[in-house]
């Protein structure tokens, strides 16, 4: 193992290659200066972006695309808040209308306290998109069925959630995840409830493509720096699955020799 | 002559003298066309016809553009 690997190792979704495994959300931070500052400190090149109403009483105010230019950072709408296949499908073509992407992430989402993965609604949503030209990485339970399920409908990638949104819980499924990666041959990715550095690292460890995650860099106390540990945390990751880790044993298996031992 | 054209827009109850189109209705919020998109009784508008995109009172409009979200 050397740089050369690491320097070609790259991933590719929807005929899209990228570098960096890591996908970081924009929201919830201070102000956008944090946000592009988080972004760069990263090297993330997809981040994830939500659709929302202009404040009409103050359309002058800055916008998301002053401060990370959509002509070097993918923008991944999302349709985050949405409770509906309707809800979603909205969104989304609103989104390629304002930017004229067809790569989003679709999420359709159940109620608080959980917000988790409605999959009924997921399913009619994915379905409605991908019959109208969009590429779709889908935001879903850890359920193995609904993951072949999805990838037969056509996503482009799937995206397990490791615990609840927002809740930086890590990563709480690791069994089932790679359970789940062995029956998905499109790009599989942990979507949500990253909380550390090492929860990014052990999602790679599994084996995932990438790590999308928003949360863990915005809300701990210094942004950027946890952002640069996401980053460095996804490359161990990722190097560590590579390299293969050693079995587990029950019990001491000495590193030392056991042969020229002074008496 | 001139008709007033009452639109719901972003849910709120407004009301502009018409005739206004897509492009009109933009360019009197003062909103950059290349940054947001426009959604007009749930159908999509789509950027080329905003200038013949007529508005009617009664329609519910609209405007979105992207923010900060995970």
């Amino acid at each position: 193992m050397d740089g050369m690997i690491q320097a070609d190792d790259t991933w590719t979704v929807a005929g899209r290659r990228f570098r960096s495994r890591l996908i970081v959300g924009t929201g919830k931070y201070k102000d956008l200066e944090e946000t592009a500052a988080a972004i760069a400190a990263s090297g993330a090149e997809i981040v994830t972006v939500a659709v929302r109403r202009v404040n009409l009483s103050d359309p002058k105010a800055p916008m998301l695309q002053d401060y990370v230019d959509p002509k070097k950072i993918t923008y991944l709408p999302n349709t985050a808040g949405c409770h509906t296949a309707n809800d979603a499908v909205r969104t989304l073509r609103l989104a390629r209308e304002a930017g004229g992407w067809n790569l989003v992430k679709l999420e359709v989402l159940g109620p608080p306290p959980l917000l988790y993965p409605d999959m009924p609604g997921t399913f009619e949503a994915a379905a409605a998109l991908i019959k109208d030209g969009f590429e779709v990485m889908v935001y879903c339970a850890d359920d193995p069925l609904a993951a072949k399920r999805l990838e037969e409908l056509g996503c482009v990638a799937i995206m397990p959630l490791g615990a609840p949104i927002g809740s930086g819980l890590g990563v709480q499924n690791p069994a089932m995840l790679t359970m789940m990666m062995e029956q998905v041959k499109v790009p599989f990715l942990v979507d949500a409830g990253v909380g550390t550095a090492s929860d990014a690292a052990i999602a790679m460890e599994l084996g995932c493509d990438a790590v999308l995650l928003n949360s863990a860099i915005a809300l701990a106390k210094d942004p950027v720096t946890m952002a640069r540990a996401m980053k460095l945390a996804v490359e161990a990751g990722r190097l560590a699955y590579l390299a293969g880790r050693m079995p587990r044993r029950m019990g001491a298996d000495p590193s030392s020799p056991l042969t020229g031992l002074i008496r | 002559m001139q008709t007033c054209v009452s639109l719901t827009l972003n849910g709120e109850d407004r009301s502009f003298d018409g005739p206004v189109s897509v492009d009109d209705l933009l360019r009197t919020l003062g909103l950059d066309h290349r940054k947001v998109a426009v959604e007009r009784n749930e159908a999509i508008v789509p950027r080329s016809s905003y200038a013949e995109t007529w508005l009617a009172s009664g329609d519910a409009i609209e405007i979105v553009h992207f923010i900060g979200g995970g």
